[in-house]
């Protein structure tokens, strides 16, 4: 049970399971409708934020560090000298629940490294989900890692009592991915994957029959990749997350810029620090693949295979298209004005209710949130117009929208938009 | 120059809209509660609170508006700022006088003001209820204390309500010393006067602590740090997302 003790195993089990960046609450509404301790709210809550700016939700924990692979980026690799712990699954049960009556959580993320076999580890995490499920009545959030090479049966277990699985990718491609995971190959990891869509898929369909068919996943599955651990384009990482997207049951993929734990290993890069910036492009990126309707090659394709680093996804698309420009925010439809660079979803949503009321001039824009800095240079309204993109080359603009982000060489980039709260449309 | 005083509850306010109408007097200057100051040389028209004539205004905005529009009045009036008393008055003029619903346009600074407000309340009230934290006490109930700067707890009554039911709690709001108490079936308003609470941190008396209560906090307060990749340190972000003002409440926080 949980004791003094315990304070050393968390520092090494909380510890090992950081670099998962995966921290979403949010999706599923489970009521608490037993009188019993929990509910989940379709809009995750963060509880805390940890120094590294990350929102703390979930009590994200390792139920082992102990592994019987040899992933080159990963900290717990079983090459690796470093202190080893299990907790177990009652210890895990008892820590999650204590945390929750406390509000420190919205529930649990339980992982593990592959202890003996993938069942056997596999077994566990479900334990813990079954007996909170079950003898706690706990009704809050419960995040399980499918561990890839488990049965099929064990993640169906997994899937009943869990609102989300997840399997982590990692790595973009399958060349890449079997040199620095020899223990792994895009199948092991791909398969699970697929048994959990199909389950969520057949499950739906049920529910929709009998409303007491039982959930499962109900709030989908997500998948981490991580980013400049190998030489993979940011045209190869979107294309595989758009095609992911595709499925309905894979709500969010997470990049993670790859930190440098084990810098011995040759087969990776040196990297003085994690490639933050291109992690946070890649982000923005992917909330115009998932919110803002674009398509992944309008945003990296053969020609541009990588994110500007210095822009926005949006204004680098806005520039190769300037004949798309202006924009007359008073009459274009809602899917152009989301492609204006300096509006966002909201901004949207504000300007298509509010131009019903008034002609809008720039003065309006900016009250409803409209970064005019940059917008001005896309959009007319009913005034007198500024410069845009048509007198002024793309060249022009991009160098005075540079200038005006001082975000440039010094490397004290700061992220705004690392795990973003969820923007009003979905 | 109109000065109106009234008792600073969300029916007064809506009373003191409806008298407005009845003297075809509209305030200048608003004065609420036991706080305010009597102005030399004005006389003050004291508002009555008087929940029919509430009601009245209330059902007005709703059939001019919505409902939810006037559930976001409630919410801005929650603001408990000098000023919020005034901003709503014309609010709800603008929408009781106007000819159509005017709850969307944006092109107008009072709605633009109003929604801006609207919206700092509900992120703080979002913040409250994940920001709380419940400290066990030797009875096996919860206890919380905090300090919003708005008045937002009875916004997240319902979320704590719903969340915690199998839990006796209480949390209890510092700054304006109330609070709400939840027994396993009802939640109730409570003011205490003896409230048994270092100040400086909202913890309880360690002789009223559950035994492991200090174990957990320590437990959340290692794991806290241990979850931090300090490669990726950003203390401008930490800041922003978790400001100064909630330390002091914090468990992870405290030294
Ligand atoms: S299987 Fe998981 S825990 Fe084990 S080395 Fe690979 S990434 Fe690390």
């Amino acid at each position: 049970m949980i004791s003094e003790t315990s304070l050393e195993k968390l520092k090494i089990l909380a510890g090992a399971a950081k670099y998962d960046v995966s921290c979403a609450s949010s999706g599923t509404n489970r009521n608490n409708s037993n009188s019993g301790i929990g509910n989940a709210t379709a809009w995750g809550i963060c509880h805390s934020f940890a120094e590294d700016g990350r929102c703390i939700s979930l009590l994200k924990i390792m139920l082992s560090n102990f592994c019987i692979y040899d992933c080159a980026y990963c900290i717990n690799r079983k090459s690796n000298d470093i202190p080893r712990t299990s907790f177990t699954p009652e210890e895990i049960v008892h820590l999650t629940i204590e945390f929750y009556r406390r509000n420190y959580i919205e529930g649990l993320f339980l992982s593990s490294g592959v202890l003996r076999n993938p069942d056997y580890t596999m077994e566990r995490l479900v334990a813990v989900a079954k007996l909170l499920r079950t003898e706690h009545r706990y009704n809050g959030y419960i995040h399980l890692k499918a561990i890839p090479g488990a049965s099929q049966q064990l993640i169906a277990e997994a899937g009943m009592w869990a609102d989300r699985l997840s399997v982590n990718i990692e790595i973009p491609t399958e060349t890449n991915l079997k040199l620095l995971a020899p223990d792994k190959d895009f199948q092991s990891v791909l398969e699970p994957m697929k048994i959990i869509s199909t389950s969520i898929l057949e499950s739906k369909e049920e529910r929709k029959k009998h409303r007491s068919a039982p959930l499962f996943s109900p709030s989908g599955q997500s998948t981490q990749l991580i980013i400049g651990a190998t030489n993979d384009t940011d045209h190869t990482i979107l294309k595989l997350s758009s095609a992911l997207y595709l499925r309905r049951d894979l709500k969010r993929v997470y990049y993670s810029g790859y930190i440098p734990v084990n810098s011995y290993d040759s087969r990776l890069p040196a990297l003085n620090t994690p490639p933050l910036r291109r992690e946070h492009r890649l982000y923005q990126a992917d909330w115009l693949l998932r919110f803002y309707g674009f398509k992944a090659n309008e945003i990296v394709n053969t020609e541009n295979p990588n994110l500007d680093l210095d822009l926005d996804p949006k204004v680098t698309w806005a520039l190769r298209n300037p004949h798309l420009f202006p924009v007359d925010i008073n009459k274009a439809d809602p899917l152009m004005l989301l492609r204006v660079p300096g509006i966002g979803t909201h901004s949207v949503q504000l300007i298509l209710l509010a131009r019903k009321h008034n002609r809008l001039n720039s003065s309006h824009l900016q009250k409803m949130g409209v970064v005019l800095k940059r917008a001005k240079f896309f959009i007319t309204c009913n005034e007198l117009r500024s410069q845009n993109l048509q007198d002024l080359k793309p060249e022009i603009v991009r160098q005075i929208l540079l200038e005006k982000k001082p975000v440039g060489s010094d490397g004290a980039f700061q992220l705004k938009l690392f795990n973003p709260v969820m923007p009003a449309l979905r | 120059m109109n000065i109106f005083s009234f008792d600073n509850t969300f029916e007064g306010l809506l009373t003191l809209v409806f008298e407005s109408y009845q003297r075809k007097q509209f305030p200048d200057e608003i004065l609420s509660g036991e706080g305010s100051q009597p102005v030399l040389f004005a006389s003050t028209i004291t508002i009555e609170t008087d929940d029919k004539k509430a009601e009245r205004v209330w059902n007005g905005i709703v059939k001019r508006s919505s409902g939810e529009n006037a559930h976001r009045i409630y919410r801005v009036f929650l603001a408990d700022m000098p000023d919020t008393p005034m901003l709503l008055v014309k609010y709800i003029r603008l929408i009781i006088e106007s000819g159509k619903n005017e709850e969307t346009n944006f092109s107008e600074p009072i709605v633009v003001e109003f929604n801006k407000l609207h919206q700092k309340v509900c992120k703080e009230a979002h913040r409250i209820n994940g920001f709380v934290r419940f400290q066990k006490t030797i009875e096996g109930s919860y206890y919380a204390s905090f300090a919003p700067m708005y008045d937002v707890l009875p916004l997240c009554i319902p979320h704590f309500k719903d969340r915690y039911a199998d839990q006796p709690w209480i949390i209890y709001d510092l700054k304006r010393n109330y609070g709400f108490w939840y027994d396993l079936k009802n939640v109730s308003r409570v003011v205490f006067d003896d409230l048994k609470v270092n100040s400086q941190n909202g913890q309880l008396h360690s002789s009223l602590l559950a035994e492991d209560e200090k174990l957990f906090q320590q437990l959340w307060k290692q794991y806290y740090h241990s979850i931090c990749i300090q490669e990726r340190k950003n203390d401008k972000v930490h800041r922003q997302l978790l400001p100064k003002r909630f330390w002091k409440y914090l468990p992870e926080k405290s030294f």
